[in-house]
């Protein structure tokens, strides 16, 4: 009776070890990818706390870039993610309501969009700066310049306006796919009441479901400019300069940005030793700011969970 | 003025209601078609963003095939078969140009076989954790914050990888070269981590709750349960999220171009330096002479790298729709 008794509970032990150590195993894993984030975040808040000061905020580079601060770069990515959201959330917000609320569901053309969404998603980013350059740059800027400026080089060159457009590509599927979701989120109910009160389709869509979705279009066009403007690739040839000694006012202006200035110190400088905490500097900022966007909408999206009408 | 045309509205407004409502009502129908045009117009964009690239990096890259002018420095052949003298090199800017491709897609595919062979474990086991062991109020904290991850610019990626881990790994595998495939593969892996992990987690919740119930019903333990009936029904949506994150490793340029090094050498050493496809697009194309040679060669690369991750993404995703119609059909 015993011997039976013993060999039970050694096994029920055996058992228990398998599922435990599997349970260590996956939280191991788990730890360890979020130590990676946690890692970069700390090596870079550290090497970069005692650089970011007002100062490093508010002037120029110096020397070569070997001193100073950051301003440019700074004003750039914020000029150039503005001009990306001025292009990407209309066409992103009507390619969403398209898809929602007027195409059949199984038709061929809304079939094709969200193909060609899911593959603009795809498309690596340097096929993006490529594009951009041979596009925007070459043809249609090159284009305008023959036939408004005789020729002379006006778009027909990189520039903050086709950087913005290249990037405002790039991000589409960011914005259709949240304010999607945010769209069908929208319980049908308001609809049906809408239209029984007499109003059109478009009046359904501009009062009721666009405000009531506001949270979503709000979270994607965030999650948008938090990619835009750590995107260095696209840009690299479509617009973003070495060195701009003017902040762009025109469309047609050269740009400095906070990532690819992260790049170009770390990889062209004269003096790596020297311009190392300007490196973390730039980091952090570009870290801080895309860290602090992207917060900012995982708060909104779990806030936008909660039914506002009580439906479920 | 003012007093006749309210007046003139007044006289309207009464004598003429009924022709005012068929107008009233023919104008909303206007604006709304019109309106609907718009939407409909907006919502062709994504066709023709995705049309317009297709278009001219193939119209940059063409040339390549078709110009007698382009053939003189090189031939669509040379960029597999090496030259006589040249050998598999990469060496666009010298005396005799050399415009072996093989060494760029070798790097290419060094460097993201190391970043899924460190991100496919760690992602797919964390994935089950979060899906199987974490409480549910676990879950709702891990899964934002490994998926913030994918939120860091990939600059800053590249940038830590170049300063910390490549010190690392010299000190751990006493590497030859500073920057080197290992470094860029386990910064890309940065970048893999958060795309298997949500993508493994979705196929796992998606398996349901009753095939574990069953399982464990028939004696199987919880880690039995999990490794033979629940990660083998969520497979293919396993697999899909590796393919997927293969492509976003092949598609990655700023990880590798500063992690990597970037000596185009057709080389099988995992400790010395490498150049991936991408990173060599990023770091030629600002130096070379529009419609040149070298141009039209380095658009080609574009057009193959576009290509390659155009059919990985479209496995990918047929593989876990196939996996959604599976489960759903066991449900």
């Amino acid at each position: 009776m015993s011997a039976p008794l013993e060999e039970l509970s050694t096994r029920s032990q055996q058992r228990h070890y398998g599922d435990r150590s599997l349970h260590l195993l996956s939280a191991a894993a788990t730890a360890l990818i979020v130590l990676m984030l946690a890692g970069i975040l700390l090596d870079i808040a550290c090497g970069g706390a005692g650089v970011v000061s007002w100062q490093f905020l508010s002037t120029y580079p110096r020397r070569g870039m070997t001193e100073g601060g950051i301003l440019p770069a700074i004003f750039g990515t914020a000029a150039l993610t503005l001009l990306m959201t001025v292009a990407a959330i209309p066409a992103g917000v009507a390619t969403a309501v398209y898809l929602t609320e007027y195409a059949s569901p199984r038709g061929a053309v809304a079939r094709l969009v969200r193909v060609c969404i899911a593959n603009l998603a795809g498309i690596p980013s340097i096929v993006f700066g490529l594009f951009g350059l041979g596009f925007f740059v070459t043809t249609l800027g090159g284009g305008i310049d023959r036939l408004a400026y005789e020729g002379k080089v006006t778009y027909g060159q990189p520039c903050l306006v086709w950087a913005a457009l290249t990037l405002a590509m790039l991000t589409l599927p960011v914005v259709v796919v949240t304010t999607e979701d945010a769209l069908r989120a929208v319980p049908r109910d308001l609809r049906e009441a809408s239209t029984a009160l007499g109003a059109t389709r478009l009046q359904t869509v501009l009062r009721v479901i666009l405000p009531e979705a506001r949270g979503g279009i709000l979270t994607g066009g965030i999650l948008a400019v938090s990619r835009g403007a750590g995107e260095v690739a696209p840009i690299m040839f479509t617009g973003v300069a070495y060195f701009a000694r003017d902040l762009p006012t025109h469309l047609n202006d050269p740009f400095m940005s906070l990532g690819y200035h992260a790049y170009v110190l770390a990889t062209q400088s004269p003096d790596v030793d020297r311009t190392k905490p300007l490196l973390y500097g730039t980091a952090l900022v570009l870290l801080g700011v895309t860290f602090a966007l992207n917060i900012v909408a995982i708060a909104l999206r779990a806030r936008s969970r909660r039914p506002s009408f009580g439906h479920t | 003025m003012a007093a006749t045309s309210l007046t003139k509205i007044e006289s309207r407004g009464t004598r003429e209601e009924p022709t005012i409502a068929v107008s009233l009502r023919r104008r909303t129908r206007w604006s709304e078609a019109i309106a609907e045009g718009v939407i409909k117009a907006t919502a062709l964009v994504s066709i023709l963003s995705v049309a317009l690239i297709i278009a001219f990096i193939t119209k940059e890259a063409l040339p390549l095939l078709l110009s007698a002018d382009v053939h003189r420095e090189v031939t669509p052949l040379d960029l597999l078969v090496p030259r006589s003298s040249g050998g598999f090199v990469w060496q666009p800017v010298s005396a005799v140009p050399k415009y072996n491709v093989l060494p760029l897609f070798a790097g290419t595919l060094k460097v993201s076989f190391i970043a899924l062979a460190v991100a496919i474990p760690l992602s797919v086991l964390a994935a089950l954790y979060v899906s199987d062991f974490a409480t549910r109020r676990l879950r709702e904290t891990l899964k934002p914050i490994i998926e913030l991850l994918a939120g860091v610019p990939s600059v800053v990626v590249g940038f830590f990888a170049l300063v910390v881990l490549s010190t690392w790994v010299q000190r751990v595998f006493g590497t030859e070269h500073r920057l080197n495939a290992v470094v860029a593969g386990l910064g890309l892996s940065f970048a893999v981590c958060p795309i298997v992990f949500s993508i493994s987690e979705d196929a796992l919740r998606a398996v349901p709750a009753s095939y574990r119930a069953a399982a464990q019903a028939l004696g199987a333990t919880r880690s039995q349960a999990l490794l033979r009936v629940v990660i083998p029904a969520a497979m293919p949506g396993i697999a899909g999220a590796v393919v997927l994150g293969f492509g976003r490793a092949v598609g990655e340029t700023m990880i590798v171009l500063l992690a990597s090094g970037n000596a185009a050498l057709l080389d099988v050493r995992w400790g010395h330096s490498t150049r991936t496809v991408t990173a060599t697009i990023a770091q030629e194309l600002g130096e070379v002479v529009t419609g040149g040679p070298h141009y039209r060669v380095l658009y080609a690369l574009g057009a193959l790298l576009f290509l390659a991750t155009l059919v990985i993404n479209i496995l990918g995703e047929a593989v876990i729709q196939r996996m959604r119609g599976t489960v759903r059909a066991t449900r």
